[in-house]
């Protein structure tokens, strides 16, 4: 078996006296698209801000491509091909989505290249009736889009998405879900979502979080015939 | 196109009336009006500096008076122990970019949130202030400089022709140079903010996490845009205390750096032009507030920046691109229009 693309060892968080996220071994493997789900407080948000290294762990280390990249500067799992989709946009609203896209593109291409590399993305995304509007003009679901396009810019070997149909009108998430599918032939990914609907279109394998460890990991079928996981949406106590 | 090449109309033209203002002035003014002017083009660069920390960095120094005060400063200690003005104009921007790149690195390193940034170089200004107040008597002194504490430093060489210090500048070479230079630093300023630098610059303005997670370092970005305000603040302070042949602690003052403040509030933050306005304009107006006697420049000055916030919150430069240029397009089309509809008819 290869070795892990990301993995998690032993991954803990405490705010104070709530223990977020508690002693989480994850791994990822190359081409992967793992869904990441569980009811509100289940510790998946923080879990994947200890990914990007937004927040630091209490304890355990967070590795990729078996680099330990816990004490690392966002900046630094950037460059190491980490891409990351924040739950709530985060763009830049005082720009075209092509300048957007450019200040992505142009840290690891020339002038010429990066523009290419824009133009790539925007005809990628359907960005194209849009790409010259300030983005803080945009919709919501367009504003995701943007961002979608900027983490592919940089062309990352892994891509981090929170929630990345939050906020959607259908067609706008029926159209997310094929951009997802789309971009997994390539980039591996993990989806933090809690909309179950959304993820039966695009899930392959799921890891379902509860009180700030993993409940379970399988493929879809499984997850979502198991009962535990049920009980656990549904608010039903779950035997420690 | 972001990246592509096109001509900048607006930049020619600046240009174009940037040289005509340097050329034609000396021949319309006399020695009073052309000792303003220069006055105005060395406020002028001294905006510049800080609307390029603030207005695209996103940087606000409540305390860019300590770089310009310390550029002042550093001339005037270099350049009566040097007796040559070319290292000691060197050394008024070399110091202030030194200690705005030391300061930068606590505070953009520790990553300390915008507010505090303002309370650290306003407190950095008050220091010196006082410091340099403290500073009275013959045992302070650099080398032959004595610094006279709230007198200051009366009889300070003026500019001189590099390596030749017998050749010092007459007010016209003075007017040249700081007009020259204040367009040199306005394209230069231009220049930067088109390359990858100056984009990712404004991009941390708009959002700073966003380009720690396209890979940036946005702490050394800032560090660098903060050093070269620096140096510009600093150059500008060097330039007014050879202009005036004199420096006191007011260079440092708080009101100093308020008025900085009020410049790029009344020209546009987030442009160059509109500070270069704000600081003539503004200059000019206290300059005649001063002359007439009748009310106190302070309370106009105070008057001004109400209005402004209220009725002109972005500042003149960006209203006059953004509301009056495309309203004479949209008269001229609707002219256009007419024109064509009453051919049709005629036709």
């Amino acid at each position: 078996m290869s070795a892990p693309l990301i993995e998690t060892r032993g991954l803990s968080k405490h705010f104070g006296g709530v223990q977020a996220v508690r002693t989480i071994d994850f791994s990822l493997a190359e081409g992967e698209l793992r869904c990441l789900i569980g009811p509100n407080g289940a510790g998946k948000s923080t879990f994947f801000k200890l990914l990007t290294g937004q927040i630091k762990p209490t304890s355990g280390a967070v590795l990729f491509r078996g680099i330990d990249i816990t004490a690392l500067q966002a900046h630094q799992i950037a460059r190491l091909g980490i891409g990351i989709k924040t739950q709530v946009p985060s763009v830049f609203n005082g720009l075209s989505t092509r300048q957007n896209l450019w200040i992505a593109a142009a840290r690891h291409n020339n002038r010429k290249e990066a523009t290419q590399a824009v133009e790539r993305q925007v005809e990628r995304l359907g960005l194209g009736r849009f790409a010259d509007k300030p983005v803080g003009q945009l919709a919501h679901g367009q504003r995701q889009w943007v961002e979608l396009a900027l983490v592919l810019c940089g062309n990352p070997d892994l891509i981090l998405l929170d929630e990345p149909a939050a906020g959607m009108t259908e067609e706008e998430r029926v159209r997310t879900a094929e951009i997802i599918r789309e971009i997994n032939r390539v980039h591996p990914l993990i989806v933090v979502e809690h909309d179950m609907s959304f993820i039966r279109t695009i899930a392959q394998r799921i890891t379902v979080f509860d009180r700030g460890t993993i409940l379970m990991e399988g493929d879809v079928d499984q997850v979502f015939s198991s009962q535990t996981v049920r009980d656990v949406y549904f608010g039903k106590q779950v035997a420690a | 196109m972001i990246a592509g090449v096109r001509p900048n109309w607006g930049l020619v033209t600046v240009g174009v009336l940037g040289l005509a203002l340097l050329i034609g002035l000396p021949i319309f003014l006399d020695l009073f009006g052309l000792l303003q002017v220069t006055l105005y083009a060395i406020f002028g660069i001294l905006a510049l500096s800080l609307a390029f920390i603030w207005g695209y960095g996103g940087i606000l120094c409540f305390g860019h008076s300590a770089f310009f005060g310390l550029g002042a400063y550093t001339y005037a200690v270099a350049v009566i122990n040097i007796g040559e003005s070319t290292g000691a104009l060197l050394l008024a921007m070399l110091l202030p970019a030194v200690l705005a790149a030391a300061l930068g690195y606590f505070m953009f390193y520790a990553r300390i949130s915008d507010i505090y940034v303002g309370v650290i170089t306003l407190t950095l200004t008050l220091i010196f202030y006082n410091c340099i107040n403290s500073t009275a008597g013959p045992a302070y002194h650099i080398g032959d400089a004595l610094l006279g504490g709230f007198n200051g430093m009366p009889n300070v060489p003026s500019l001189n022709i590099p390596f030749l210090p017998d050749e010092t500048l007459e007010p016209l070479g003075m007017f040249l140079l700081c007009g020259a230079l204040l367009l040199i630093v306005y394209f230069a300023l231009h220049g930067l903010l088109v390359t990858r630098f100056g984009r990712v610059l404004v991009a941390i303005r708009e959002n700073e996490q966003r380009v720690e997670f396209l890979g940036y370092d946005a702490r050394l970005h800032k560090l660098v845009a903060f050093s070269i305000g620096g140096a510009l603040a600093g150059l500008a302070g060097c330039l007014y205390v050879a202009w005036g042949n004199y420096v006191s602690p007011p260079v440092f003052s708080v009101v100093q750096s308020a008025q900085m403040i009020i410049w790029l509030m009344v020209g546009g933050v987030g442009t160059l032009l509109g500070p270069v306005i704000g600081a003539v304009a503004i200059s000019w107006l206290t300059v005649k507030i001063g002359t007439q006697q009748v009310v106190n420049a302070s309370v106009v000055l105070g008057a001004v920046l109400l209005v402004f916030v209220l009725l002109v919150p972005r500042g003149v430069a960006p209203m006059v691109t953004e509301r009056f240029v495309p309203w004479l397009l949209s008269l001229r089309r609707a002219a256009v229009a007419r024109r064509e509809i009453a051919q049709g008819g005629k036709a």
